[in-house]
């Protein structure tokens, strides 16, 4: 069973990073869209956006916003696959394999991980340029929690491509869920700054935490930081979410429904 | 008592209020192929889907080599190879890769892995095209690749959902050599579904199934054997009259089917003489044939094979 669970994912695994780099549109695809963000609401937003005694301008606040898009993006196009997978017959003869259906789970949720963990990685060259100075253990932990971060969007992912039927359903919940979560986590604007029943949506956002905790391994001792929730309490919701994340998933692919076939 | 290699009893299944399945009992023993032969909507590509554990029946239960598929689908799975008809390959992907793939979900790995694909490319004559990518094979490669596929970790059971679709009559001959000379040299027992009369010949045994339900089971000599005799089909121009009177003057029962008169007659040849001599300017052609599966099926159920059932297309999507 332990075996058939990690041979599983592996195998899982290895195709998702085989399609990605077979399909050259899909890198650009999930790195250009946020850089055009960045750049775009960046520098507009820039002179508007009163930065105070932080001493942070307004693309260096936007920066781990950025990033966290370009996470949520490939893990977005990473599990949009499924529905795919799930209309051309592929996932079918995965399901009926003797393996334990977490490791499928896994095995898939690993492969956006990795991949957004990679996107992330391409972006983070422009670090230096953003007011971002870290010696080996900074740029480890900023590495880390890219992966917490992937981990738990691609998780999230996977739970919604698994409940849907089209791609275009898909497309539908990530304006209105996705895109949002992203918005509401400090990504574009502190919460401090925010009316009070916007504040709470940020602190019950799971993707606030994500970002909390980049924000803060990126820009240690900026003062923006005093605002969002603790470092150790950021990493745990995050982690916390990923790991429920892949719980709920493996537990709706573990019943033999019909809807599995359509 | 020589064990099942496929048994099921009593299954049944419905998607929301429509039935599907009505209860269906079948045994089939090992080293046997088996073809469910049904039209599109019959219930039989559900019934490959409860059999290949991809689908959990509403009630009952079958067993593949004496294991509940319901209590242990894990070891059940272990056992089957499934060929469904809907591409499991991944397209992006060599054909090899996709075998190394389906390896590593059976548990197979390193030389032991590596050997089995060399020797099921080599059985299906794909060796020359190991590196391809799935994407780029015509559909009999593709089909080939997905038979190697499913015979990869050496089940004892295959099940294989419409096998020749897409398949010319010459690629359909060779899969059935090969199926038979698995069938021969490994013990294997295979289950089909088709809706092929000509390709549910090849079987040792038949099970139509119409409507959800199970309607005959037999060898192909057997099932030939229902139909009373030889088959004449008449055309006339006004079949219903015809019918009543071949009825009455002659004492013989027709099926009125898809516009032509069916009568099945022990001495069909002599009773042709018979008939155009009675209704002489009623008879535009006769035509005279030995019973065909699909005279089984008209046999047994009423309705010609592709004639429209009702809610055919509805249907097909669960079928």
């Amino acid at each position: 069973m332990v075996k058939g669970f990690f041979l599983a994912a592996y195998s899982l695994w290895l195709r998702e990073m085989k399609r990605f780099y077979r399909q050259p549109s899909r890198v650009v695809g999930a790195v250009a869209s946020p850089l055009i963000f960045w750049v775009l609401i960046g520098a507009g937003l820039g002179e508007s956006f009163s930065t105070g005694e932080t001493g942070q301008g307004y693309l260096e606040y936007f920066f781990p916003g950025t990033l966290l898009l370009i996470l949520l993006f490939t893990a977005i196009f990473s599990t949009i696959s499924l529905i795919e997978d799930r209309r051309e017959g592929f996932l079918q003869s995965v399901l009926v394999a003797p393996v334990p259906r977490a490791g499928i789970v896994f095995g898939k949720i690993l492969g956006g991980t990795s991949l957004a963990l990679c996107q992330g990685l391409l972006f983070l060259i422009a670090a230096p340029f953003m007011g971002v100075w870290l010696d080996v253990q900074g740029w480890l932990l900023v590495l880390l929690i890219l992966l917490l971060n992937g981990f738990a969007m691609t998780g999230l992912g996977f739970y919604i491509a698994w409940k849907m039927n089209s791609v275009q359903g898909f497309h539908a919940v990530m304006n209105l869920l996705l895109m949002p979560l992203w918005i509401l986590s400090g990504a574009l604007y502190p919460a401090d700054g925010a009316p009070a029943w916007l504040q709470w949506a940020i602190r019950l956002n799971p993707l606030g935490y994500g970002l909390s905790a980049l924000r803060q391994a990126l820009y240690a001792n900026d003062p923006v930081s005093d605002y969002l929730p603790s470092f150790g309490v950021s990493i745990f919701v995050i982690t916390a979410f990923g790991f429920a994340m892949l719980f709920f998933s493996s537990r709706a692919a573990s019943r033999r429904s019909a809807e599995d076939l359509k | 008592m020589i064990k099942s290699a496929v048994s099921a009893k009593d299954l049944r299944h419905s998607y929301g209020t429509k039935t599907a399945l009505a209860g269906v009992s079948l045994e089939i023993p090992k080293g046997s192929i088996f073809a469910l032969l049904g039209p599109n909507g019959s219930g039989k590509s559900t019934l490959f889907r409860i059999l290949s554990t991809a689908l959990l029946p509403t009630l009952g239960d079958a067993w593949i080599d004496g294991i509940s598929l319901r209590e242990n689908p894990y070891e059940v799975r272990k056992k089957l190879g499934v060929v469904f008809q809907s591409p499991g390959l991944d397209g992006k992907l060599t054909v090899r890769e996709n075998l190394v793939h389906q390896g590593y979900l059976y548990g197979l790995g390193g030389a032991a892995l590596r050997s089995r694909c060399d020797l099921l490319l080599s059985h299906l004559g794909l060796t020359d095209r190991a590196g391809e990518m799935v994407s780029t094979l015509s559909g009999g490669l593709k089909r080939r690749a997905e038979l190697a596929k499913g015979l990869l970790h050496q089940p004892s059971v295959v099940l294989l959902d419409e096998p020749s679709t897409g398949l010319d009559p010459g690629a359909r001959l060779d899969l059935w050599r090969y199926l038979t000379t698995l069938r021969e040299s490994e013990g294997l027992t295979i289950l089909v579904t088709t809706h092929l009369m000509e390709e549910a010949e090849y079987c040792d045994k038949i099970a139509i199934i119409n409507e959800g339900k199970m309607i005959r089971t037999g060898t192909p000599r057997e099932l030939k054997a229902d139909v009373g005799g030889d088959v004449l089909a008449v055309k006339s121009r006004e079949p219903e009259a015809l019918r009543a009177q071949i009825q009455e003057k002659l004492g013989t029962p027709s099926r009125l089917v898809e516009g032509q008169l069916l009568i099945e007659h022990k001495e069909a040849s002599k009773f042709i003489t018979k008939l155009i001599e009675t209704f002489p300017g009623l008879i535009e052609a006769v035509t005279f044939r030995r019973p065909t599966l699909e005279d089984v099926f008209i046999h047994h159920t009423g309705h010609e094979f592709w004639s429209p059932v009702p809610e055919v297309k509805k249907a097909g999507k669960h079928g």
